[in-house]
Order: C-alpha cells, then structure tokens, then sequence
C-alpha cells in the first residue's frame, strides 16, 4: 500500500483536491459497473408501453412485476409455453449434485495425493490438472456420441457427469493445495494410533476443510450454473438448463420483443449466483484467484 | 488358523497400503477418457472424412485444408485478434488504474469492490442480455442520449457488421475487469512496504514510486492477468451468442462459435473437429510455457 496521505511532499490543500479527485473518479466507476444491472431492474419493473415511451434510466412510474411473473410462469421456450421456471429447477437438479459428487471427489484426491503420497502421485496431479485448461470444444463430439451410446443425451444426469468430469480438476487443485500446507505430523500420529485412511479423512482432515470446502462449492456452483456451452450441446429440449433457456427467450424472433420479460428472465437466471457472491464474496474471490491463477 | 488370519491381515494391510491409489484411481481413469482420450477422438475425428456423421474413413489434412479456405474461419481468427488484443489491454487497463485508486485508503473500500468485481458472477448469458437490450441502437443508449438532447448521437455497432465484434468487447470488459482489478489490489498489498518508505525518505514522489518501484514488482501479475485473459478470449463463447449471435451475418464469429456452429448446425463435423484442435494449439501455445516458467520459479523459491 502506497497512498496519497502518507506519502506525499505536497501542501495540504492540494492533497485535499486530489482525494476528492480520486472519489470522484472511483465513483463514476462505480456508476459504470451498476448502470447495467440498475437498467435490467427498472427496464423488467415498466410495462412494454412505458418501455417504448420512456428513456432507458428513467424508473418506472407505475412498477408492475407482471413481467416477472410472465417469465417465471409464462414465457415461451421454443413452442413451450411454460415459462422459465422448469428450467430453473433443471439448473438446480444439474448444479446440486455435480457440486457435491466433484467436491467430495476433489476432497478424497487431494487428501491421497498429499498425505497418503504413492510413487508417481505428482504425475497423476499434472496430469489431472491439465483438464482444467483445455477448450471444451476439443471434447464436444467426443462427449456427444458417448453420451448417446449411454442413453444420458439430453439428460439432466449426463449433465451431471460432465460437469463431474470436468469440474475435478478445479475441486482436486484446490483441495491438494490446501492440504499441503497441513503438517504431515497430524496424519502420522493419528496412524501410530491406529487410525487407518478413511477414519483420519473423517475424523481429522474433513473437520478442518471447511474454509476449502466452502471455495470449492462456491466455484463449481458459479461455473455450473453459469455454464452454457456444455447445456447447449448435450440438453436441448425439456431438460435444457436456465441459461439455455433464456438465450432461447431473448433470441427468438416471433412475435412481439418483450424487453421487460427478457430482463426479468435475465435477473432471475443471474440472482443465484449474485446471492452467492454477496452472501461469500471473500471465498468467491478466493476461488476465482486460485482457480483462475492457476488454470 | 493362525495362518489364514495372517493372510487376511496381510490383505487388509496391503489394500491399506494401496488406499490411496484405489481413491485417486477412478478420478484419474475418467481424466484419462474424458480428456486425453477424447482429445486424441477429436484429433482423429479431423482427419476423417467426417461430415455429418462420424466416419472412420482416413482423409489426411483434407479437413484441415477446407477449414483454411473458408472466409469465415478467416473472419473467425481475425475477430479473436481484434477481441482478444482489445479486451486484454482494457481489462489489464482499467484493473490497474482501479487497484491503483482502491489503494489509498479509501473509505467505503468494501463496498466498491463488491460492486467493481460482482459482473464475475453472472453467466456470460446474462451479460450478453443486458449488454444487447443496452445497445440496441433503436430504445437503447442511442434513444437515452436523443432524450438527454444528443439528436446526432448514432450507435448502431450491434447491427453493424464491422463494429459488432467491438460491442463484445465492450460487455466482455465489462465483464472481467473488476476481477483483474482484485488480483492487482492482492499484489499492491503484498509489496514490502520498507522499500516504498525509503524512496518517499529520499524525496520520489508518488507517481515515481509507482511506476519506479511498485508497478516493477508486481510484474508476475501482469503475466498471471494476461495469461487468465488470454484463456479467457480463446474460450469466448457464450457471451457472443446472447450478444450477437455471431451476426450480423458470421461477422461476430470467434473460433468457439465457428466450432460450434459447424458440428452442430452445419453437420460439418471434420471441420469443426479441426477447428478445435486450433483453438486446443492456440491455448496450449499459452498456457504451457506459462506452466513452465510458473513450476521452474516454485522450484527456484523453495
């Protein structure tokens, strides 16, 4: 930290105006990140003719949540008029149970690969950390045909099972690097007291991980449900998840443009992982700078 | 007995042994399939003869060959240059000046990097909405600025087939800057503050502090930043379908869209399979020497 007041030669006053320069500055800022999500709110409150009649920041004289509920109940979904409300509890069905099974998984490897260390172990960590990189579009055919071979195309749980997959190499990564940093010591006395692998996981390392555990769920549940690519390619159709289907709500082209609904539907589909984010940002961060650094 | 029971005890203690591996076993084997296995299928899918179906049938580059002739893979490779070149330096841009500012003990910090970084947790889907509804040119900004008294003010790049693929720059920036912003603010937390303390003692002003002494220091940042940005605009995909669609016409195409478009909508599947050991060389061409140089320090620091 370098700042202003500590460090200046200059007289008083002049600093006085830079601070306010400086406020200023961070405030339009401010303004710039909020002016969308500001917009999405008001623009989903106004009736469809206050839209066309009044300027994009005006607030809503009359506010009305009629477009909320016509996304939640209503809104067509390619000839499926049953508003984005299934699709939001197939994202919950797909998010739940690929965040937990990738999460115990990415606990139970990291903990092997640390404290039970087996000749080779660093290699198998490499080479399960590689996935993290890689495009997804090299695995779509791939991944396309295998699913339809196993009768999970279009299916919530052969979401699941790509999001399992390529999610554990984040949950491995960030398990791994936590435990490293647990002296070996913990692990070797609980041995010489008899305790055999599964009752140290249990009993001494799970109880100690939640701070991990909780930047693990956050990230892969952000990723998952953020996810459109994967949701494009293997679920169309009933069992598409919510980002799919919002795409589908702002970019048909029949009939009138609804403006209000496409924002309602956006917040609806962003409130999950904004809740999230406001409710754990200091984890959120945390997940983002390990997983992001370091893929 | 007391044979058997050894046996059994020597059992139980060799599967004890071998825990560890029997753990990491399946994880590993489904990496095995679902990464490497189907990078060397997609490998293989290219050079096959492909087309609307999956075909094993040996047909050298041939794929390859169609994928450099076609205008909009051209198109596709020049809009990643053009999107990635501008999004990284922008991001890279803004992040610094905002970690910059947000480091000098400024009052309601918290609360400013909530709203700085919070766009990192929509889905580029929701981006790309907001982003589409405000720069629609006929009741967006366009129509703002026309009521705030602009009349000349025109802003049609949505629908502009040489300016769309600015407009996703602009939602992208949007998008990423205030997480480059907090990996900025963690490295200008972590400079040894006795440094800084000794060049103010011999008289260097702030901004010579800065662009002398702490901006230097904190250069694996940049590195690490661009790297994440990089992957980032390689991957681009979502935020171009809710923002564009590609159009007008394939204007907007990315190689992520182009991939997808064709082996899913233009049953090209050979192409397709090429183009995302493109994408797969390109990412690799960053990401591996960045690797390298990453794992090379950690071993030099300990």
């Amino acid at each position: 930290m370098a700042d202003l007041q500590t460090y200046s030669h200059d007289a008083g006053w002049k600093n006085t105006i830079l601070r306010g320069l400086l406020y200023l500055v961070l405030i339009l800022f401010a303004a710039y990140y909020l002016f969308p999500l500001i917009v999405m709110v008001a623009t989903s409150l106004k009736s469809l003719d206050e839209i066309r009649e009044g300027s994009l920041i005006s607030l809503p004289r009359v506010v009305t949540f009629d477009a909320w509920n016509y996304a939640w109940n209503e809104a067509c979904i390619g000839v499926e008029c049953t508003g984005i409300k299934i699709y939001f509890w197939n994202s919950v069905k797909m998010a739940v149970p690929a965040v937990l099974i990738s999460t115990f998984l990415g606990a139970i490897n990291g903990y092997a690969l640390t404290k039970w260390r087996f000749k080779g172990a660093n290699i198998v960590f490499a080479l399960l950390l590689f996935g993290c990189f890689i495009p997804f579009q090299v695995v779509l055919l791939p991944m396309s045909q295998v699913l339809g071979k196993i009768g999970l195309a279009s299916s919530t749980p052969g979401l699941v099972l790509v999001h399992v997959v390529y999610g554990l190499c984040f949950t491995t990564l960030f398990f791994r690097n936590y435990y490293v940093s647990i002296p070996d010591e913990l692990v070797k006395a609980a041995t010489i007291d008899g305790a055999g692998f599964f009752t140290i996981f249990w009993r001494i390392i799970l109880p100690i991980s939640t701070p991990i555990i909780v930047v693990s769920v956050i990230w892969q549940f952000t990723q998952i449900w953020n996810d459109f690519l994967f949701g494009a390619s293997f679920a169309s159709g009933a069992n598409a998840p919510m980002t799919v289907a919002l795409n589908n709500i702002v970019n048909t082209t029949t009939g009138v443009k609804q403006y209000n609904v496409d924002m309602a539907a956006a917040l609806l589909t962003g409130l999950p992982t904004l809740l999230v984010y406001v409710l754990a940002g200091k984890y959120f961060v945390r997940g983002l700078t390990a997983g992001s650094v370091k893929g | 007995m007391g044979a058997s029971q050894s046996t059994e005890s020597n059992l139980t203690a060799s599967i004890q042994r071998h825990l560890s591996k029997i753990v990491v076993a399946p994880s590993f084997a489904a990496s095995l399939f679902f990464v490497y296995g189907f990078i060397l299928w997609t490998g293989y899918m290219a050079f096959s003869k492909s087309r609307m179906l999956p075909v094993w049938d040996w047909a050298g580059l041939r794929q390859y060959e169609r994928l450099w002739q076609m205008e909009r893979w051209h198109v596709a490779i020049e809009n990643l240059l053009v999107f990635g070149g501008l999004f990284i330096v922008t991001c890279l841009i803004i992040g610094c000046f905002l970690a910059v500012l947000l480091d000098q003990r400024i009052r309601a910090e918290g609360a400013l990097r909530t709203i700085f970084l919070y766009p990192m947790a929509l889905s580029f889907i929701v981006t790309g909405t907001v982003w589409k509804w405000l720069l629609n040119p006929g009741l967006g900004l366009e129509n703002m600025m026309h009521d705030l008294g602009w009349t000349s003010f025109t802003f049609d790049w949505l629908v502009n087939s040489d300016m769309a693929i600015y407009t996703v720059v602009i939602a992208a920036v949007w998008q990423a800057s205030g997480f480059i912003m907090a990996m900025f603010l963690a490295a200008l937390r972590g400079v040894d503050q006795d440094i800084i303390r000794a060049a103010y003692m011999d008289g260097a002003s702030l901004p010579r502090i800065y662009f002398g002494i702490i901006i230097p220091s904190i250069r694996p940042v940049f590195l690490s930043a661009i790297v994440v940005l990089a992957h980032l605009a390689v991957k681009s995909f979502d935020l171009v379908i809710a923002l564009t669609g590609g159009g007008p016409g394939y204007s907007s195409d990315l190689p992520a869209t182009f991939m997808y478009t064709m082996a899913f909508q233009r049953n090209q599947l050979g192409v397709g399979a090429a183009s995302a050991m493109m994408m797969l060389a390109t990412v690799m061409a960053i990401i591996v020497p960045y690797l390298y140089s990453e794992l090379r320090g950690g071993k030099k620091n300990g």
